[in-house]
Order: structure tokens, then sequence, then C-alpha cells
């Protein structure tokens, strides 16, 4: 019997590392060639960078070509201004639908919802018009406005059940002391759904950071390029660069990976929770 | 009991409902609408149904529609079959009480997950390029090279080939979701069938497998909702024009190419709309059937 069990956790070991390599393996082929000479990226792609076939021609070749600074910075301000909105006028809402019984709360709440499911993409062709009506073409807040409205469903909805589990005690006494119904939201209740919004950030913060559709169709000029969208363009213009292509898919990389090893757990937790249901 | 009214409900609900509605609800309406219209010479006017009887009946249009409905659907059915199956098994043998480095496989399953489409098609397109040749080293390493083949850029497995790359992408997800589900099953049930001697996979096919059907449902559902909209992979790969012929393409880069012109045509956004108003179709279509169909009929236990 021990015997068996053994067999069988070894069995299911060996199906999981082999699936671990297969994640993973693309990603390491990718980074220790960004920084091999172009030689030995063709004569042995495999073998990580030595001493002889270390290179950063790639690197120097993305750093003068494409302005990869300035579409981190806009990736950077899309992706935190958008993620603050959201988190600030998501909480409000779920407050407002979670803590108060009014007329069409459920109606209102039900609305909201709807666009869990229904994917904003299909509305671009009126956003786009919406835009260009307003000036906002080529503008970081014509993506920030749409992020915001694309990432408000989820969080409405994680954070006001969230939000229906604590204590109805506390916030009575805030208010026997009191606090104004905004105090009670931003000094008491907010605080206090802190874990629910680091999950609520690492959802929303994912898909906007990697998008590329709202970039190619609302904001495609050189001053407005996020680092995805750059990086298809500057990967489309140097595809027989092999040096570059795999200096800048690798500095596409990093960045995401560091952040997603230190907020991993947060992320793991907040999917195995049951926040997403 | 009359209330008052409130002004700080208000305050709150404003701006979410606000930005909401303007930048979401209203464009999914406008788009919608504007697919009603089209220009008649050189004016605005309202055609009805018009433009869909030119998506659907107009040979020039028809052929690229349900060529990339067909392809969509193909592509939706490889992730059902390959990437949920995939993800629960990864899921169950996580779960194994006690199993070592449950967390260190999580977090290396689920890279791929958070990498952009630009990263993973690139990536992808690298490794089983012909030029670059580590697909074929590495299959004759195992004796196999005569399996190789520029599968990216033929009609035959071009479709297939991207859509298992894209589960390779999301495999990450189905995992989590099911992977929390079997967590969520209590202990003293488990501890019930060994006793009874079901253990292994009879257990999982048996015991877990009918707890875990709702989460399977929003997998799939999930699934299906992300299919539909799909677009990136196929445009970062084979470009709007998602080649080899038209092999590859599906609805999103469909619209894309029709709302934005490609080459020498010019966009069309009364026939983008039309195209978006077909997938919102689709799309509610499938989530109005999970809601009502499934999941009202999957039964939900209560421990």
């Amino acid at each position: 019997m021990a015997r068996r069990g053994r067999l069988r956790a070894f069995g299911a070991h060996a199906a999981l590392l082999t699936y671990t390599a297969i994640a993973l393996f693309p990603v390491f082929v990718i980074v220790i060639n960004a920084f091999k000479s172009r030689k030995a990226i063709f004569g042995a792609p495999l073998a990580p960078p030595t001493p002889e076939t270390f290179d950063l021609a790639g690197f120097r070749a993305v750093l003068t070509q494409g302005d990869f600074v300035l579409y981190f910075q806009n990736s950077l301000i899309v992706t935190l201004v958008s993620l603050a909105l959201v988190l600030l006028f998501g909480a409000m809402s779920a407050f407002a639908l979670s803590e108060y019984r009014f007329r069409g709360n459920t109606l209102l709440g039900l609305y909201l919802a709807l666009g869990i499911m229904i994917p904003i993409r299909l509305g671009t062709v009126a956003i786009l018009e919406l835009m260009v009506a307003t000036h906002l073409v080529d503008t970081r807040t014509a993506l920030i406005l749409v992020y915001t409205a694309q990432g408000l469903p989820l969080s409405i909805f994680i954070l006001a059940e969230f939000m229906r589990q604590i204590s109805d005690d506390l916030k009575n006494a805030g208010r026997i002391d009191g606090l104004s119904e905004y105090a009670i939201f931003f000094r008491l209740v907010l605080p206090l759904t802190r874990p629910a919004m680091a999950t609520v950030a690492v959802f929303t913060m994912i898909p906007i950071w990697n998008d590329l559709w709202f970039p190619l169709i609302l904001a495609p000029s050189e001053a407005t390029k996020t680092v995805t969208l750059g990086a298809q363009v500057f990967i489309g213009q140097f595809v027989t660069n092999w040096n570059a292509v795999l200096a800048a898919l690798s500095l596409a990389i990093l960045p995401v990976l560091i952040l997603y090893l230190i907020f991993s757990r947060q992320l793991i937790r907040g999917i195995t929770s049951g926040a997403v249901k | 009991m009359r209330r008052r009214f409130r002004p700080h409900i208000l305050v709150f609900l404003a701006p979410a409902v606000l930005i909401y509605t303007l930048v979401m609800i209203l464009p999914l309406i406008g788009t919608l609408n504007l697919s009603l219209f089209n220009r008649v010479e050189g004016a605005e006017s309202f055609v009805g149904l018009g433009n869909f009887r030119t998506l659907f009946g107009d040979p020039r249009w028809s052929a690229s529609f349900w060529n990339a409905l067909g392809n969509n659907t193909w592509f939706f059915l490889i992730h059902m079959l390959v990437q949920n199956p995939i993800g629960i098994a990864l899921a169950a043998l996580l779960s194994t009480p006690g199993r070592r480095f449950a967390s260190a496989y999580r977090t290396a399953i689920f890279v791929p997950t958070i990498l952009s489409f630009v990263i993973v098609g690139f990536a992808w397109k690298l490794i089983l390029s012909p030029i670059w040749g580590i697909a074929p080293t590495m299959l004759a390493s195992v004796g196999l090279k005569s399996l190789f083949a520029p599968w990216l850029g033929q009609e035959a497995s071009a479709l297939t080939t991207l859509a298992l790359i894209s589960v390779w992408q999301f495999v990450g997800i189905p995992m989590m979701l099911i992977y929390a589900a079997l967590l969520s099953i209590p202990e003293e049930l488990i501890e019930a069938a060994e006793l009874d001697g079901i253990t292994g996979f009879a257990q999982f096919r048996k015991i877990k497998l009918p707890l875990i059907l709702p989460a399977v449902g929003i997998v799939s559902i999930l699934t299906f909702v992300g299919n539909f909209n799909a677009f990136d992979l196929i445009y970062v790969t084979q470009g709007a024009l998602a080649g080899p012929n038209f092999a590859t393409d599906i609805l999103g880069t469909f619209l894309y190419r029709t709302f934005f012109g490609f080459q020498l045509q010019l966009g069309d956004p009364h026939m983008g709309a039309t195209i978006a108003s077909v997938m919102f179709l689709i799309i509610l279509g499938g989530v109005c059937l999970y809601l009502f169909g499934v999941q009202t009929r999957l039964r939900r236990y209560q421990f």
C-alpha cells in the first residue's frame, strides 16, 4: 500500500514537472538568447550564455532605436491611473450597493455586473467615435477612461461581496460617534477591504498592461504608445535583427515576471479564496 | 417606511455609474444601433437589417464571415478539449493533500497567463520558426525530426497551432479555479470515500468531479467569452490578414479588418458595427445558455 502510494506520488511529480517545463521553456529560451551573440543564438540556441558568447548588442539596439523609456512611462501612467480609479470608484459603488437599501439596488447591481460577461471591445466602433468627438484620440486619457470602465464591473462585484461581510456593529458605532457616511466609508470600511483590494488590483492590472487592441485603435501615436504596442511595432520593424527582437521580448517579460513573483502569493490566495465566482 | 433622500448614496454611486455608462454601455448600444445604418448615396440612412443581410447573403462578405465563425468555433473547441481537461488534471494533481512543492508548481504554471499576447505570440513564432530551428532540433533529439513542419505557415495547421499556443498561455486559469473548488471539498467526505476503498482516479471521478461541476461550468463560459472575443494573438503572429490565406481569421481579426480597412480596402464602420453586433449576440447567447440552461441545472452542494 505504502509502496503504491509512493509510486503514485512519483508519477504525479513527473507529470507536474513535465508541465512546468512546458510552461517555462519558451520564456527561458527567449531570455537566455537575448544575452548572446548572433552567432551563438543560431549555433547553440539551448545553451545558456557563456563569457565567450555573452553579448548585449540586442539591448543596445532596443535602447537606441526604440523609445522604450517613453512607452514604459505611458504604460505605467495608464495602468496606475486606471487602477486607482477602478479601486476608488469601485469601492465607493460597492459600499453604496452593500450598505444601503434603496429602490433599484438589485437592478443597479445587475446593470453593473453586465460588464463582467460582455467584453467592452464590442463597443469599439462607437468608443472611437466618442473619442474622436471629444478630441481624445491619441491621448492617455482615452485609454484610462476605457480601462476604468472595463475594470469597474468585476471590482464592484468582488468588493461588494467582501463588504457584506464587514460587521454592522463597527459602522453603527461610528454613526453613534457622529461620523458622517463618508468618514465611515473612508476611515472604517476602506482600510478593512485591503485584502480584497489587492486581489482586485492584480486582476485589473494584468489585462490593462497587456492590452493591444485599445492602444492600437485609440492611441497609436508615437507619444502615447504603451509598451505592449511599442514592442509589437518594434519587433515588426526589426524582424531580421534577432538580437534586438529577443532583447525587446526579454525587456517586456522581466518587469512583469518580477512583479508577478512578488505578488503571486496574493494573486493565488485571491483566486483560491473564492473571490472570483 | 419612507426614507428621506440620502445624497451620499448618489455621491458614492455617481462616478462609477457615469464612467461605466458613458464609456461602456452607451458605446455598446451605439454600436448595435450603428449596425442598422449605412451610407446610401453619400448620406447616412437607416437600412434596418440590410447590413446583416449583406453579411450573411452577399458572397463577398458571407464567405469571410462563415470562415471566421468556423475558425472561431474550432479555436473554442480546442480550448474546451485541451485546455480545460489539462487544467482539471493539473488541479487534481496539485490538490492532493500533502503534495510537496504544490505552490511552486502553481506559481510556475501560471507564468504564461500573466504575459502579454505580444510576448507569447513572438516567442512561439521564434521557437517554431524553421530559421532558428529550436523546434526541429528538439524533435530530432527524440528521433522525430520528420514530424517537423512550418506549422504556423501552413493553411492546414496554422489555426490549430495558434489555438494550442493560446491553450499554453491560459491553462493557468482553469487550473486555479478548479484547484480552489477542489480545496473547498470537506475532508470528511474524502475520508469516508477512502474508508469505502475508493481512492485515486475512481475517487476523483465519482466523488470530486460531480462536486466541482459548477466550477467547470464557470471555466467553460469564461473560455467561451474569451475565445469569441479573441484578437491579439492572431494579430501579433499572423497580422491583420490572418494568414496564410485567412486560415486563422477569427471574428476579432475580421472585425478589425472590416472596421479599419487593410491594404487597399477602406474601413467601414457600419459593417464593423454589424460584425461587432453579431459577436455581441453570440456571446450573449452563450452567456444566457449558461445562466439559464446550465447553471440552474447543476446541483450545488452545501457543506
